[in-house]
């Protein structure tokens, strides 16, 4: 995209910030909605409407709480450490926004097309934890620390399981570029990594039953990465009131909101690239049959963005359904379970690429 | 060599969103781990005694209706009772079944409230909701009945303030036949979900004695295992003449008496209040409810204290009069405050989280915390 | 199953009628035994061992303030009252013998001591704070005698006694609004 970008404008420094405020438009959209989807998903689970007074249904609901969030007062409080305050939520939108660099939407536009995506994006969301940590230490409040003590235990062992996980994936597919990853599952469904990918006849019925427990396990330890119920103990509001956000408010709280939305749909976007085909269609090309080449990255940037959202409504459908674990539990669940499941399951992985 | 480490002492509440009301825990943390609890209360203290001696024997009883402002119903009737014995007050054959059945359509209504918010506390928001919009159903009934939704004034001394409209019995067994569905939903969805049975089974345990000595009533002494229910081993009214069970907590899932054990309990007893206004809603006799209302009430001196099983647990009046207009002393003794004195010894050692599931399980109002 | 004229038969028999000091059934209810305020943690152990009485539950514990004072006319000819007491009811309940039994104890309001029952029956803790805070009982030997449900700070005053009147100002705020 942004080779094409200098082409066309002849300028590399308008290309560059074209290209990076692509994904920027699209976050922006996307949890625009997906606040929305939330509140309307939740609702109807629960015999409720939700929100309906603000446009058709409730429809631009989320325009008008922005509105309001802009006009609140901007609280620091007393005894906050300001650099440090002021900082953290920056830090940990950034972090998000970061991954989305390297997530390819579509088969012409990836942000940067770098040959180390998938690891560069597991480095650069660790930016996150720092964020949080600094959030809950700099807010001069027990609660804000106890959720962010909680978030960084959290994330930093959830993120063992997870990187295995993606290693797995690497390991199969030979590739850390996303974007060779996505290619490798063109044409049709079943060559989806989650059914075996591309491989071929007995291999590819062995690798779908450990394809799908990788899946599971990455899915299961990016929830807790982003902190959805059942693992969303740094804001446990039942005990925390909401953990390292407590004393946030206004922009500043709208930007850790942000970032948490954006963060749930750049780990279901990995997800997507890594197990679920990427960006491509799993029926074919309308573009293709027709012979109309704009349509195809539309179709693709189209497939990306339902498969992603598609996962992102199976968070909220968990949130809304299950209760909250106990930080020991959570703990249990990661260093108990899922990392000697998903260290198994690389071996086996790697047994059978060998066949 | 060691790390020196000391306790963090965190202020919870009074505002905070699961200590049910304007409750403050001092609570000792090491790391995540409790070392002790102090309950803080009084912020909700409305001098409810003090008034009473300044007010006639039926002008308390709106009072009453904010004591456990989710129960009202159930501390009228508990009150009302008291003057009545102390004045001698046969009520009607009506009235009495129309209490009954209100009385126990209230313990589902605070029943619901007590599971939904529990849930709340631990996690799951959805059954809360489910429960409520049923609870919106009892509250429609009373509504028709008594005009209020929440606060009734509707047991008075001697009758009830209106006789039953037109419309109540079908809508009682309407609400009979939509709830037991919720009753099956919710235990789908909340109790015998792994991960709620993982955060409340082996928590606070309660056993028996310590139960008694602490004075625990209602559903969280049920809940360690012990069969007492005031409705059946000091019966009033004329619970005498209905039969259910008492369910107690036998751990099915832990230990007997844990914060799951108390829950089941509440989850149970709603079915067995559903079969008491089962076996009443038909049997309503004829007859007028003001019929023993007494023009002005002046009670003989002397004392009395009557008890009732409210949804949270033993509801006491202590009733001393002097034989004027009001009485001499009006002493409350609210299950709440009593069940909540316990939390300091039940929830030490256990996680920041493990309190909050205890505190949730013993089911507090601090309407009547704090009178 | 005892009748409260049972209970207080076997009371007076075990402690002497220096302790266990009257019975009243003149009440339309319940008849109500009176026990030297200094001796009711004996008496309460008493009641709650006893194999004939199992008082396992105190189902509650209320203060009250008598207000029956005389007025007298001191040498100066000042009013003064005297013979005023604070009283305590404790009401106990057998779970076991399923039984009942209201017991006294009377205290004069100068000097309102009266033993705690606190570690007889754990429930009377809060209780015992609530009269304390209400009526300024002090109870002998309780291991945490605070105000409970009025401020830390809400000094010598005693709400709930009937000639209590409200300070002026709490911590600087108009109190009569």
């Amino acid at each position: 995209m942004y080779d094409l970008l200098t082409n066309l404008l002849g300028n590399q420094i308008v290309a560059y910030v074209i290209a990076a405020s692509l994904p920027l438009i699209f976050v922006l959209t996307f949890v625009l909605f997906a606040v929305l989807a939330e509140r309307k998903v939740s609702a109807h689970m629960q015999d409720r409407l939700g929100p309906m007074r603000v446009g058709w249904h409730g429809i631009i609901q989320t325009l008008a709480d922005m509105l309001k969030l802009l006009q609140k007062e901007d609280i620091v409080p007393e005894g906050a450490d300001r650099p440090l305050f002021n900082l953290a939520p920056l830090l940990t939108f950034l972090g998000t926004y970061a991954a989305f660099a390297a997530i390819p939407f579509a088969g012409i536009y990836v942000g940067s097309s770098t040959a180390i995506g998938i690891y560069y994006i597991t480095a650069v969301s660790g930016l996150v934890v720092a964020g949080l940590l600094l959030a809950g230490w700099a807010s001069d409040n027990k609660y804000s620390l106890y959720g962010a003590m909680r978030t960084a235990a959290q994330i930093v062992s959830y993120e063992i399981p997870t990187a295995i996980a993606i290693l797995t994936m690497v390991m199969v597919s030979g590739t850390l570029s996303l974007m060779k990853i996505s290619d490798m599952q063109t044409a049709h469904f079943w060559n989806w990594w989650i059914l075996g990918g591309p491989e071929t006849g007995i291999v590819k019925f062995l690798l779908i039953p450990f394809m799908i427990i990788t899946f599971l396990i990455y899915y299961i330890s990016s929830l807790a990465e982003v902190n959805r119920t059942p693992f969303d103990l740094p804001e446990a509001e039942s005990e925390l009131v909401s953990g390292y956000h407590t004393e946030y408010s206004g922009m500043k709280f709208a930007f850790f909101f942000l970032a948490e939305y954006a963060n749930m749909f750049a780990v279901s976007a990995i997800a997507v690239t890594l197990f679920l085909g990427g960006f491509h269609s799993p029926i074919g090309y309308l573009g293709h049959s027709l012979g109309i080449d704009w349509l195809i990255p539309v179709e693709q940037f189209f497939w990306f963005a339902f498969k992603g959202t598609a996962l992102v409504f199976v968070q909220m459908w968990l949130r809304w359904t299950l209760p909250r674990v106990r930080v020991d539990q959570l703990m249990v669940i990661c260093w108990k379970y899922l990392i000697p499941y998903a260290v198994v399951n690389l071996i086996i992985v790697g047994i059978i690429t060998l066949l | 060599m060691a790390l020196k480490t000391e306790e963090l002492v965190l202020n919870m509440g009074p505002q905070h969103p699961s200590t049910h009301g304007v409750l403050r825990l001092l609570v000792e943390l090491d790391g995540e781990l409790v070392v002790n609890v102090k309950p803080i209360i009084g912020y909700l203290h409305r001098c409810f005694e003090k008034h009473c001696e300044a007010l006639s024997y039926n002008q308390i009883v709106p009072y009453t209706d904010r004591l456990d402002y989710l129960a009202s119903m159930s501390n009228n009737l508990s009150y009302v009772m008291g003057v009545e014995k102390l004045m001698g007050i046969q009520v009607p054959e009506r009235v009495e079944y129309i209490r009954v059945i209100m009385a126990e359509l209230q313990r589902i209504a605070s029943h619901t409230v007590a599971l939904g918010t529990y849930g709340l506390d631990i996690g799951a928001f959805t059954p809360f909701l489910f429960l409520f919009r049923d609870r919106e159903k009892i509250l429609d009934i009373f509504e028709a009945t008594c005009g209020a939704r929440l606060l009734y004034n509707y047991i008075w001394v001697g009758g009830l303030s209106h006789d039953i409209p037109d419309e109540f019995v079908p809508m009682v067994k309407k609400f009979i036949k939509e709830f037991r569905p919720t009753i099956e939903e919710v235990n789908e969805l909340l109790s015998f979900n792994k991960i709620f049975i993982e955060r409340t089974a082996n928590i606070g345990v309660l056993p028996p004695d310590t139960a008694i000595n602490y004075g625990i009533t209602g559903p969280s002494l049920r809940g360690s295992g012990i069969k007492w229910d005031l409705r059946k081993n000091d019966p009033y009214s004329i619970y005498d003449r209905f039969d259910f069970d008492i369910p107690v907590g036998e751990g099915k899932v832990g230990t007997v008496g844990d914060s799951w054990d108390r829950y089941w309990v509440r989850m149970l007893e709603m079915e067995q209040s559903l079969r008491i206004i089962e076996q009443a809603i038909d049997n309503i006799p004829d007859g007028d409810v003001h019929e023993m209302v007494p023009k002005r009430i002046k009670a003989p001196k002397g004392n009395v204290y009557v008890r009732a099983e409210n949804p949270k647990g033993e509801l006491g009046f202590f009733i001393l009069s002097d034989g004027k207009n009001n009485p001499f002393r009006v002493k409350v003794r609210p299950p709440s405050f009593v069940n909540l004195s316990v939390l300091g010894e039940l929830s030490k050692g256990y996680l920041v989280a493990d309190l909050i599931a205890i505190l949730g399980s013993l089911d507090i109002v601090l309407g009547e915390i704090d009178r | 199953m005892k009748t409260p004229e049972e209970v207080y038969n076997i009371l007076k028999e075990k402690f002497g009628e220096d302790v266990i000091l009257s019975y009243d059934d003149s009440q339309p209810v319940e008849p109500v035994i009176s026990v030297d305020p200094l001796k009711i943690h004996e008496v309460g152990k008493f009641l709650r061992d006893d194999e004939n009485l199992l008082f396992d539950s105190l189902m509650v514990l209320s203060g009250v303030d008598d207000f029956n004072g005389k007025k007298v006319k001191d040498e100066e000819g000042n009013l003064k009252e005297e013979g005023r007491t604070l009283s305590v009811y404790y009401n106990l309940h057998s779970m076991k013998l399923n039984h009942k039994v209201l017991v006294r104890v009377s205290t004069p309001i100068e000097d309102p001591k009266v033993e705690s029952v606190e570690h007889v029956w754990r429930t009377a803790d809060w209780h015992e704070r609530e009269a304390y805070d209400m009526y300024g009982i002090i109870f002998l030997n309780h291991h945490d005698l605070r105000r409970i449900l009025m401020p830390d700070d809400w000094g010598e005053r005693y709400p709930l006694r009937k000639d209590y009147e409200d300070p002026e100002y709490y911590n600087g705020m108009k109190v009569p609004y």
